[in-house]
This record gives C-alpha cells, sequence and structure tokens, in this order.
C-alpha cells in the first residue's frame, strides 16, 4: 500500500480564519476591535463567551473590560441564559462562540429566553458554512435555515471587515436579539468606507447587465471578484448584497431581480432554507419566474480539509462563480 | 416609597399562614370549573410563597420594574396559577382578574409569560430559569444593587443539563445573592421522579453552593431557611424543599397521578370545603 502521504496534499488549518487572497487587504478581529472601542461610550454593553474567546476574537474587549467579560465555559445553554438574564436587569449582552453551538445546541434558549423575550443579546456567531474545515461538527450550513424559524430574531451576515465593524455598532441600537455570522482572524477589507450597513436593506456592491447577482455574507466578495473576472469575458454582472437575512429586503431583492432576464443566487450556506430559498419565495410570491442558479452547498455533511479543497470540491469556488456567470451554467 | 415591601425582622409565623391559606383559597376559585390543572403543584408550593413575598422579598406592585426590587423568577411555568396567586394577593394584580385565568385571550395564561406584571420570565420550557438568574444576579452585582435574585425550579427540572450548567456558572461567579429554590414534590408528567436526583442537596453542595434541605410546607422551617440564605459567604444559596403536591386538601394529597389534577366540575366545591376544614 502505497504512503497516503504521496497522493495528498493540504491541510486542514486553524479556526475559521479566513483563507487569505492574494492582494487582498485585511484586518486582524474586527469583532472584538469595534466592540471594544463601542463599549467605552457604551457602559451597558458586558461581553460572554462559552470558551470561544480566543477563536472568536473577543479578546480586545476582554482586556479592555475584563470586569464586564465573562467567560461561562464549554455550556453554550448557560451562556444564551445568562446572556438573556443580564438583558433583563439593562445590559446589552455581546455572546459568542461557534455558530454550531448556538444552533444545534442553544436553540431553544435562543427563541425563548432571548427572542421571545425581545432581550437585548447581540450573538455573534462563529465559523459560518465552509469558512472552517474541521468537518460537520464545527461547520454551521443550516445555521440561516435554523435561526430563520425564529419569529422576532434578526439575522445578518456581513460581507467583510468594514460591514463587519458597523454592523457591531449597529446591532447595540437594534432592538432585541440579533445573530450575526462573524468573521474572524484576518478579515478582508473590501468595502469603502463610504459604505453603509443598513437594517434590512439589501445594498448593490456592483453594477451590471448581463446578469445579477445575489449574494450574502462573504460570497458577495466572492461574487464581485467573479464579476471582475467575467468582465474581462465579456459579460458584466451585477451583485447584490443581502446584508440582513431577517428582516428579509423583500422589495430591494424583486427589484433589482425585475432587471435581469437571469439570476444567480449565492450564499455560504446549504442552497435549502437559506438565501436561494428566501429569493426563490419572494419571486414565486411576486409572480416573478427567472433562469437562476444556486451556489451554495449541497444538503450534506461535510469533510475535513483546507478551505481551498473543500470550496473546490463542493464547488463554492472563485471558478464555480465564473462558469456560472459567463457559461450560464 | 412606604408600599415597597421589606422583610420584618421578626416574622409572624401565624399571619404567614392565612397568607399561604389564602393563596390555596385564590388557587382553587381560579381552578374551579376549568376541570383540570396543575393546581396540585400550586398547593404544594404555596407556603414557600407566602414566606417569600410576606416576609423576605423587596418588592413594590406599584412599580413592577422598579430596578433595585428583588427578582423571583418562576422557572416552572405550570405553576402559573399559584404565581397569579401570590401577585394578587402582593398586589400586582386584582384578584378580580385571577377569574380569567387560562381563559382564551386571558392576560393570566396556563403558563407564564413575561408581560404579567410581576412575572420575570418566559417561562414552560423548562431548564431555562436558574441560567436567567446567573444573569441577572451578574448584572445587579456589576450595577453595584442590593437586589436578589430568587429561582424557583423543581425536581424534575433537574434532569435538564442546561440546570447543572447554570449550576457550575453560579459558582464560579459567586453569586451570593442569588437563592435557588427546589420543589421537591417527587411528581412529573409520567407520574413519579423517574430518573434519580436525590440526594439534591449534596449535588449543590458539590457544584459549590451552600445547600440546605427542609419540609416545604413547613412555615417555620421555611422562614429560617430564607433568613440564613442572606448570609454573605461567596456562594449561591440552594433551599432544597420537600414538599406534597395538593398540600392542604386532603383528596389531592392521596391523589397518585397528581401532575396533571382532572377533577369533575361538582368536586370543586368539596375540595374547597376540604381546605378550610383540613385548615381549621
Amino acid at each position: 500500500m502505497a504512503d497516503a502521504t504521496e497522493t495528498l496534499t493540504g491541510r486542514t488549518r486553524g479556526m475559521g480564519e479566513l483563507i487569505d487572497v492574494a492582494g487582498k487587504t485585511t484586518e486582524v478581529a474586527p469583532f472584538g476591535t469595534s466592540l471594544a472601542a463601542l463599549a467605552k461610550e457604551r457602559p451597558e454593553i458586558v461581553g460572554l463567551t462559552a470558551d470561544m474567546g480566543r477563536y472568536s476574537d473577543i479578546l480586545p474587549f476582554r482586556d479592555a473590560f475584563p470586569d464586564r467579560f465573562f467567560n461561562v465555559g464549554m455550556a453554550e445553554q448557560d451562556l444564551i441564559m445568562i446572556a438573556a438574564g443580564l438583558s433583563k436587569v439593562g445590559k446589552i449582552a455581546y455572546c459568542t462562540t461557534y455558530s454550531v453551538f448556538i444552533t444545534r445546541r442553544a436553540y431553544d434558549f435562543v427563541a425563548i429566553a432571548c427572542a421571545h423575550s425581545k432581550a437585548n443579546v447581540k450573538i455573534f456567531a462563529g465559523m459560518p458554512g465552509l469558512v472552517n474545515g474541521y468537518g460537520a461538527t464545527h461547520q454551521a450550513t443550516e445555521d440561516l435555515n435554523m435561526m430563520r424559524g425564529i419569529a422576532d430574531l434578526t439575522i445578518i451576515d456581513p460581507c467583510d471587515a468594514t460591514e463587519l465593524k458597523q454592523v457591531v455598532r449597529a446591532v447595540a441600537d437594534i432592538p432585541g436579539t440579533v445573530y450575526v455570522r462573524n468573521l474572524r482572524g484576518k478579515v478582508p477589507v473590501e468595502l469603502s468606507d463610504d459604505y453603509r450597513f443598513e437594517l434590512g436593506k439589501a445594498k448593490v456592491l456592483r453594477e451590471g447587465s448581463g446578469v445579477g447577482i445575489i449574494s450574502c455574507g462573504y460570497m458577495s466578495m466572492r461574487a464581485r471578484d467573479a464579476a471582475n473576472i467575467a468582465a474581462a469575458q465579456g459579460i458584466d454582472a451585477a451583485v447584490l448584497h443581502v446584508g440582513t437575512i431577517k428582516p428579509f429586503d423583500r422589495d430591494g431583492v424583486l427589484a433589482f431581480a425585475r432587471r435581469f432576464d437571469r439570476l444567480i443566487v449565492a450564499e455560504n450556506h446549504k442552497t435549502t432554507g437559506g438565501l436561494a430559498s428566501l429569493v426563490v419565495e419572494a419571486l414565486y410570491d411576486a409572480g416573478l419566474v427567472k433562469p437562476l442558479i444556486k451556489i451554495g452547498l449541497v444538503d450534506s455533511f461535510f469533510e475535513c480539509g483546507s478551505q481551498e479543497y473543500l470550496e473546490a470540491k463542493y464547488e463554492v469556488d472563485l471558478p464555480r462563480f465564473v462558469r456560472a456567470i459567463v457559461d450560464n451554467r | 416609597m412606604m408600599s415597597r415591601n421589606h422583610p420584618p425582622e421578626h416574622p409572624d409565623i401565624g399571619r404567614l399562614k392565612e397568607r399561604a391559606l389564602n393563596l390555596r383559597r385564590l388557587m382553587l376559585n381560579m381552578a374551579s370549573g376549568k376541570g383540570e390543572g396543575y393546581i396540585a403543584q400550586g398547593l404544594g408550593i404555596a407556603d414557600c410563597l407566602a414566606a417569600l413575598y410576606f416576609h423576605e422579598l423587596r418588592y413594590d406592585p406599584d412599580a413592577p420594574d422598579w430596578k433595585d426590587r428583588d427578582r423571583f423568577v418562576l422557572s416552572t411555568g405550570h405553576y402559573a396559577i399559584a404565581m397569579y396567586a401570590v401577585l394578587a394577593e402582593a398586589g400586582y394584580l386584582p384578584v378580580t382578574e385571577l377569574a380569567s385565568y387560562g381563559l382564551n385571550g386571558s392576560s393570566l395564561p396556563m403558563s407564564t409569560f413575561d408581560d404579567t406584571p410581576g412575572v420575570e420570565m418566559v417561562g414552560g420550557s423548562l431548564g431555562h430559569g436558574l441560567g436567567q438568574s446567573v444573569g441577572m444576579a451578574i448584572g445587579l452585582r456589576l450595577d453595584g444593587s442590593p437586589a436578589r435574585v430568587f429561582n424557583e425550579l423543581s425536581d424534575g427540572e433537574l434532569q435538564e443539563g442546561s440546570t447543572w450548567e447554570a449550576a457550575m456558572g453560579a459558582a464560579t461567579f459567586k453569586l451570593d445573592s442569588l437563592v435557588a429554590i427546589i420543589d421537591c414534590n417527587g411528581i412529573q408528567a409520567d407520574g413519579p421522579v423517574t430518573v434519580m436526583i436525590d440526594p439534591v442537596a449534596d449535588k449543590f453542595t458539590a457544584f459549590g453552593w451552600e445547600a440546605v434541605e427542609i419540609d416545604g410546607n413547613d412555615m417555620q422551617a421555611l422562614v429560617t431557611a430564607l433568613a440564613n440564605a442572606r448570609t454573605p459567604n461567596g456562594k449561591p444559596k440552594a433551599i432544597v424543599l420537600r414538599t406534597i403536591p395538593g398540600k392542604g386538601v386532603p383528596t389531592l394529597e392521596r391523589r397518585d397521578r397528581a401532575h396533571f389534577v382532572r377533577v369533575a366540575n361538582d368536586e370543586w366545591d368539596e375540595l374547597k370545603a376540604e381546605l378550610e376544614i383540613h385548615h381549621g
């Protein structure tokens, strides 16, 4: 039997850092640094984690405000309950751990202790989708689907460091419970400083006429990269970034969709129950039927491996986007 | 503010027993005619609620959101009938409103919602109360508030793992101001408590709490345990109550299936009469 290492290359890497892309400017820990800055102005902000401080980028907050930081250990139900309790005595509770542990493990507590009570809890959930190559236990590939099902819950999927920093600030003033897909480590800075996150408003990031791409999370950046490549091949794609999943910008998406003969929907999530489902529901309800390609994850559990390997294998990488734009398949 | 309840230095045990009797009367009236409900748990915890609301807790029924009020967090939402009785007795709700308990459109639903004045938590899903109480106690301490947090939970609820997550956290954060009141009445939905929960007090002690076990239907034992729980020692406090479901109404005390009691409509008057005779 041949040595396995003769044919296999690449490996699973650390916890949820986005892959480096040549030529991209990045910012380290935009969540934690902006939370620490905001907390100087807002004494009612407290920060919590469930043994995932290091891997959720909340340490800059801990270091600035050790008395307002609580690590509850590997106890995600407790994390969410404590956050709800803190909110009931006037605090704004920013909590962090991995998305899978919030959604799959603590769902009842997010729904009842937080959303039902309109608790002022802001959940920054790490490692959405395939951001991590650590296997299905750590990949939140159905979190949008699950969280959409909870009433009175706001859901945000930021696309880069610029938007994420604005979201950290904005959610302090969004009443009730908010679930944010957190991007950690060296997060690309793609949007210019004049970008403005607005709750419930989809934003056109790139104008074009050939095809309309509707996307969320960091897939919006990939869509824009792919659109730039495709433009050199003669197809000009527009990109609409849906930063807020709930409340969903139905009118904005429909207005955008009407302008194109064909559409692409892209998300760092399964194509079931997430953005693609939202878009298709909105189009159908409006009687608007267009050819539509879904880029996202299949209904499966995913193996361990490098992010590049997994994204290529499951077809959410840059070549997949270019093929959809240029070849319409 | 004059209307704020402050515990008197010396408890009037006789008066507290009268309060508990009145809570039982209110509960039987609420259940009356409805045929079924969680009356047994309510009757079982009436003594504890009387001791809490009329001897221990600081609150102002005219200002339910007073920020330095002591919090009473009812974890078992199905004990709503007992909660409404004590809230009415304490002045949060008009007694006349109790008649609507459990009816369609009532503001006093079968399971507690947090928009009822005096109710601190959406109850119903078990294993939520202790963790939220931990959060409240941490937040109040951050603000330098003297308010304490009392969390009622049940023996069946100890089967929910989230309760033990919260128990560990409470000890870790040295929550002196947190008092867990665990109603051990020995019943759950399918009958007698099935999974081993005893020794309850020892478990909490092992988790870093100060724990005591008492007869939950003994008023003197209740006020003594609550007074002892005021001692600051860097530990959260657990008071384990052994209560009798249906306490005060012998027919209900004798029921094997007491978790969700069904009563024929003509039986309510007999039960009410039993309460008065038994007490007398």
